[in-house]
């Protein structure tokens, strides 16, 4: 890494997050990444005011307009870019509405499996003894399992919903963050500020979640951008089974199932650009992470 | 090593309890149980004498014991749909998803393998390079919307493979699979490669990993110093030093294959166990669905049991470490 040497010997206004900052613009194919991620977020948080059309007022939806091809005029008067469904609805509306959902349940399972993991991962590392080996146990065993595997047991037992899969979602990736946690926790627990903080008389809570949880950041920040791209992954592969969302929030997955049918009649548009987005978001989420792990990695670091 | 294995046979049992116990109270204690074993098209009479029949006027973990010793007699009920036990039904669907699955990682080897060498050989050159992109494209690509990508050229465009179905089936040396007849294999085709797409992209980088770490070593140099050519070499000594991490690997991805052939066959209408329980769950078929988790997580028990003892077994670390603990 030819730029650290030199961010070193820049003056001493230098922050940390300037110099990450840095670090991470070295790589062109990053930025691209952050850049493809940053128009996916866009088109997902303002989706109702891109949108042609909203897809699901059945109002607006012409059924003369089914299984239009990319590129014609619908009924209404405006163009349908990327072709329409069977039910008239326009796919780019479709689209950003399905990120929309995708990128929600992604995010929303996320938070609650770092949340789990990262007090877990904490809780084991802190104090070790039976608690740790029971509860790297369970991670150890868990983790045994392919995640599509616990989540359809999960999915079997607990039935259809959005909060279901956000928990099965939960369930199975916060093995992961713990894992990660606890390794850097354990690292961090022997340094003096630790001990300085237990000699001042702070409670377990305050060094644990003020002072060992911030400093486990770096490693944490790259588990989360690799899981987050699998929660979306494999949120994507349920719907299109038909066992995760339910259809009145169809995600990425179900539109992509929703044209399978059309597929084999040669109207590839329904299934294909849903799949595209679906592609550029997981892409975009791993290249962004990719480099995020070489910035953040402290042994490439001089 | 006995206690090692003493240790991971308890272990596996108690992973057992415990999903005996999540099986058990999640689709018991939570749906009614009568809806599981019962048609809804049931009469209350029949209900009533159901009850009494499964035991459910007894207490919760006297009806615990029984579906414990039903499972292990394995009588799980009836399919509602197929009206059959659905531990046979699931039984006769294992050989298609073992068959895909076994392809599937055998078309990862033979692909994924010569690709993995020739970019750790030269990996500098434009074909190395496009084999690694390829391999990160195969690590990103969502494997559903890739089997409907299969299906839309290799199907609907140029029409050269069967979209669905498993096709005609042979029968040699006691073994019934589609890979003895052409149209079978035909059929197999597409779903073994969206199927294998993963570990291709797996062994292309434990090859290329490899190769780039053996070409470094004195062996190396030393036949090389010897007069052997260099395709000697590597088609022989640095193959086979390449080979022990990949056999490790492919023996780990036996279980994970099978659980992703539930993608797999869902798109392809492939007649396997995991198109059955994705159908099952869909219909509320309970019984199946029971039957299902019980025999695929006996299944991993399994797995994870030969796999931990096959390790520690080559690896003396492994239990050495544990054995500190």
């Amino acid at each position: 890494m030819a730029g650290t040497t030199q961010s070193h010997s820049a003056p001493a206004v230098e922050t940390p997050l300037r110099r990450f900052c840095r670090d991470f613009a070295e790589s062109r194919i990053a930025l691209l990444g952050l850049a493809m991620f940053a128009i996916v977020l866009g088109a997902a948080l303002f989706a109702p005011l891109l949108s042609p059309q909203n897809p699901y007022d059945l109002n607006q939806l012409d059924i003369m307009d089914g299984r239009q091809p990319p590129m014609t005029m619908s009924m209404g008067g405006f163009t349908f870019w990327l072709g329409s469904d069977d039910q008239g609805r326009d796919m780019l509306s479709a689209i950003f509405h399905g990120l929309r959902t995708s990128l929600g349940v992604g995010a929303m399972s996320a938070i609650g499996a770092l949340a789990l993991g990262a007090a877990a991962g904490l809780v084991a590392a802190y104090f070790g003894g039976r608690i740790e080996t029971l509860i790297m146990r369970i991670v150890d065993i868990q983790l045994s399992f392919p995640s599509i595997l616990v989540a359809l047991i999960l999915l079997a037992v607990l039935g259809q919903g959005t909060w279901k899969i956000v928990v099965a979602l939960i369930c199975v990736q916060w093995a992961y963050y713990a894992r990660t946690v606890r390794g850097a926790a354990l690292v961090e627990r022997r340094k003096e500020y630790v001990e300085a903080a237990r000699c001042l008389g702070l409670g377990h809570r305050r060094i644990v979640f003020g002072h060992i949880l911030p400093n486990c950041m770096p490693p944490l920040i790259v588990v989360v951008t690799v899981q987050v791209a699998h929660a979306i992954a494999l949120e994507a592969t349920l719907s299109f089974l038909g066992i995760g969302l339910p259809i009145t929030e169809p995600s990425l997955g179900l539109l992509i199932a929703n044209g399978f049918e059309y597929l084999l009649s040669g109207k590839y548009w329904i299934s294909f650009f849903p799949g595209v987005a679906l592609l550029t978001t997981i892409v975009s989420i791993n290249l962004v992470g990719d480099q995020l792990r070489d910035v953040l990695n402290p042994r490439l670091q001089k | 090593m006995s206690v090692f294995i003493i240790r991971r046979l308890m272990q596996s049992g108690a992973v057992l309890v415990v999903m005996s116990l999540i099986v058990f109270f999640g689709v018991y204690a939570i749906g009614d149980p009568i809806e599981i074993f019962i048609s809804p098209e049931a009469d209350q009479i029949e209900r009533e004498r159901a009850k009494v029949a499964l035991g459910l006027d007894r207490p919760v973990w006297a009806q615990y014991f029984a579906f414990v010793e039903a499972a292990l007699g394995g009588d799980l009920g009836r399919s509602f749909v197929f009206n059959i036990p659905s531990m046979t039904l699931i039984l006769q669907r294992m050989p298609a998803t073992l068959e895909l699955a076994l392809s599937a990682l055998a078309l990862g080897i033979v692909v994924g393998l010569p690709l993995g060498m020739y970019a750790g050989y030269r990996p500098n050159s434009i074909g190395a390079k496009a084999i690694m992109a390829g391999s990160i494209l195969g690590f990103s690509l969502p494997t559903f919307w890739v089997g409907l990508m299969l299906i839309m050229i290799f199907a609907v465009d140029l029409g050269w493979l069967p979209s669905t179905g498993r096709g005609e089936t042979a029968t040699w040396f006691g073994m019934t699979s589609s890979v003895f007849t052409v149209d079978g294999l035909r059929h197999l085709a597409m779903p073994a490669l969206n199927l294998a797409l993963f570990k291709i992209s797996l062994i292309i980088r434990l090859a290329r990993a490899g190769m780039r770490e053996n070409m470094l070593m004195d062996y190396v140099r030393f036949a090389r110093a010897k007069g052997l050519p260099m395709r000697r070499v590597v088609m022989v000594h640095v193959f086979k030093n390449i080979m022990i991490p990949v056999v490790t690997v492919v023996g780990l991805e036996l279980g994970s294959t099978i659980a992703f052939a539930v993608v797999t066959e869902s798109i392809f209408a492939w007649p396997g166990m995991g198109k059955l329980i994705i159908d099952s769950i869909q219909r509320l078929d309970r019984p199946v669905i029971v039957a299902y988790l019980c025999i695929i997580v006996l299944m991993f028990v399994i797995i994870n049991l030969v796999v931990d003892i096959l390790y520690s077994v080559l690896d003396p670390r492994v239990r050495l470490s544990e054995a500190r603990n």
